[in-house]
């Protein structure tokens, strides 16, 4: 199945390659020369049980990589699971397509594997997926993107954004809690996910702590470099005197801080989202006005192979008392900044 | 647009003006009162602007910013207006903006430095428009379906270079023109480069051979084969042409971000578009005015701009745009034949 559409793939870029392949040939490349740069931070990890057990299948389908994150997410997932000499990984062709997800994952069903680890495209649509697989015996754990019902899913891992602006919201209100009047501005993400409302909800919430802090302007740009740039160009027009900023993701970040840049500002301290790679050096090298990040980690990838393994080998996770693993598991949003950003660095994603 | 504008294959209007010279002695009052009218929203504009936040808008660094921003889309729009005014349509630019500004923005592109990223984009946007161009003049496939092909396989090829990460560019010389220490005069660059595209577009339209045979072949494309024109050759160098504005577009969008995304240049063809029919050209070809078009880029980025220096969020500001538009071209229908 990969192959096949891999093939279906390239046929459909024939046109495109054509046009441009011949003028530029060679300047494609995106190889740094600087040799094993996709290691993520699953290999440095404890596994939850590293005996060898008896020998599984685990399906993987995700979406299409198409940021920066979720191709994070699909190397820990693959890189976990290398790890572990008992465990197969069969890795589905990412799709953003909700028919041929559910294609996919029905395949994966029909081969019988042992655990699904499922990120849907989208998790309302999915659902039905979910449950045809736990009918056929055939345990779901369900990554970040939470399907409709738990009956869809043996366990759930995720990230937690109203913890996210909880936490980004705590960081500024501990670093402002003297300034009297202080005023803060928030970047949020694109406004038609409900992860984006999440997120303002555990910031506003966070901010209601500290009576002196006030939110005086929000925009919402759409993850994107592009969108990061043009909506953190007109806020810091918009506002002439802040102290503090929080933007929900680190992409868009990118150009959120490009447009500081431009702008020559320099007064206020900002606090980004999600862990990229690009983040935590900006915040080791500690010139600019970026100082910390909240984690959506991307490790969760590998938590979900472990729990996986667990659930096919059926052992619950060392360290805890039960038998079985967790029906639910919401990674924690902790924040980044120069005192712990080292241990984090290998997390952080391109 | 009733009577009062000929439709594009009204044979009376094509007796009155051979394809060469199409109807120049009757358009020029409408279209002045056209541009009237648009001039008239933006200084509605600018009063709301001044009356709301009056110590934020009416700043110089305000206006350079609303300038900046409108340049990238800007000049994307004045390609799509040869094109819509010849009858066809683009609905690639975006996903040619984003394919030029990654394929511009690679470790191997990057490393021939400033040279090589603008060569890169706009080389990339003119192999876009080319393939377009050939498929559409000479494959005989409409524009429609040619450029959502091009569409779906320039942003999927994007995808497939980039695999997703954002390309962060570190050639200084680039960076630096799109920041405060190179603005010559107090103008940025990238608004430079708009307002040479803008007045380059205006005199390829309304002062050449090249922009008459443009008008000639979206009124009438069988009258403008009678009269001599290569309907074809003239088609292919159309679509070429915006391929080439996507890929200036997409060098100053890798200046303006600092980096290249296969995100880039997300539903550009919508708001090109927009921007293009607001102007007043003929969504159905015949009629085009660069000037109007640029009005149109710039009335829309002013809204954005007074959205956000308001505080307005998402949803509000799609409702008001989307009523805008509406608004805008009933108030010129109504203006255009009362004139």
């Amino acid at each position: 199945m990969h192959q096949l559409t891999a093939s279906r793939r390239r046929l459909l870029l024939g046109a495109a390659a054509a046009s441009a392949g011949a003028l530029l040939t060679g300047c494609t490349s995106n190889d740094t020369g600087e040799g094993d740069g996709d290691r993520t931070a699953a290999n440095d990890r404890p596994a939850a049980d590293d005996k060898p057990g008896k020998r599984i299948t685990i399906g993987y389908a995700g979406p299409q990589a198409d940021h920066g994150w979720l191709n994070a997410v699909n190397d820990n997932a693959r890189q976990r699971a290398e790890k572990y000499p008992d465990v197969t990984l069969e890795v589905t062709e990412g799709s953003n397509d909700t028919a041929q997800q559910i294609g996919q994952i029905e395949t994966l069903i029909n081969r019988q594997v042992d655990v699904l680890v499922v990120l849907p495209a989208d998790g309302k649509a999915l659902t039905r997926v979910g449950l045809k697989a736990m009918r056929a015996g055939i345990p779901v754990v369900n990554l970040d993107r939470v399907f409709n019902t738990p009956q869809a899913y043996r366990c759930w891992v995720g990230g937690d954004n109203y913890g996210m602006g909880l936490n980004a919201g705590h960081y500024i209100g501990e670093r402002l809690k003297d300034k009297p009047n202080a005023k803060v501005v928030e970047l949020a993400g694109l406004d038609n996910l409900e992860l984006t409302k999440q997120r303002t909800q555990g910031f506003d919430d966070a901010l209601k702590n500290y009576p002196n802090i006030k939110k005086v302007a929000r925009q919402a740009a759409e993850f994107t470099v592009e969108s990061g740039q043009a909506k953190m160009a007109q806020l810091l027009q918009a506002q002439q005197d802040f102290d503090a900023l929080w933007n929900h993701d680190d992409d868009q970040g990118v150009g959120a801080l490009r447009a500081v840049d431009q702008a020559g500002r320099e007064d206020f301290l900002m606090v980004g989202g999600a862990g990229a790679l690009s983040a935590f050096q900006a915040i080791k090298a500690g010139r600019g006005v970026l100082k910390a990040t909240v984690l959506y980690p991307p490790t969760m990838a590998a938590s979900a192979i472990d729990l996986a393994r667990a659930l096919g080998q059926g052992k619950g996770v060392s360290g805890l008392a039960e038998f079985e693993i967790p029906s639910s598991l919401t990674c924690y949003s902790a924040v980044v900044d120069k005192e712990n950003v080292d241990q984090y660095m290998s997390t952080g994603f391109k | 647009m009733t009577q009062h504008v000929s439709p594009p294959r009204d044979g009376t209007r094509r007796t009155a003006a051979p394809a060469g010279r199409p109807a120049r002695r009757s358009l020029p009052v409408r279209a002045d009162v056209r541009t009237l009218t648009l001039l008239g929203v933006l200084a509605v504009l600018v009063l709301i602007g001044g009356l709301t936040r009056p110590h934020e808008f009416l700043d110089t660094r305000n206006l350079q910013l609303v300038l900046t921003q409108a340049s990238v889309i800007g000049v994307v729009t004045v390609g799509m207006t040869f094109v819509i005014t010849s009858g066809g349509i683009d609905l690639s630019v975006g996903a040619i903006v984003a394919l030029s500004s990654v394929w511009a923005t690679t470790v191997a592109t990057q490393s021939h430095g400033l040279a090589g990223i603008l060569l890169a984009a706009t080389l990339v946007g003119l192999g876009c428009g080319l393939v377009n161009g050939v498929l559409i003049a000479y494959g005989g496939v409409v524009p429609f379906i040619a450029t959502l092909a091009m569409l779906a396989s320039a942003r999927g090829l994007a995808l497939q270079i980039t695999d997703g990460r954002t390309q962060v560019v570190t050639v200084r010389g680039v960076l630096d023109l799109g920041e405060r220490e190179t603005y010559v005069l107090g103008v940025p660059p990238l608004v430079l480069v708009f307002a040479a595209v803008a007045v380059a577009g205006w005199l390829l339209f309304h002062r050449t051979t090249f922009g008459r045979r443009t008008i000639a072949v979206g009124g009438n494309p069988e009258a403008a084969r009678l009269a001599g024109i290569d309907v074809r050759r003239q088609r292919l160098y159309l679509y070429l042409l915006s391929g080439l504005c996507c890929g200036i577009a997409a060098f100053l969008l890798i200046v303006l971000a600092g980096s290249g995304q296969n995100t880039n240049g997300n539903l550009y063809e919508l708001d090109a578009i927009a921007a293009v029919i607001i102007g007043g050209t003929l969504l159905s070809g015949g009629r085009g005015t660069v000037t109007g078009s640029v009005l149109g880029v710039l009335i829309f980025t002013t809204i954005t701009n007074l959205f956000a220096l308001n505080n307005l969020q998402t949803d509000v500001q799609q409702i008001a745009k989307g009523a805008i538009i509406v608004a805008a071209v009933l108030v010129q229908r109504r203006t255009a034949s009362t004139a």
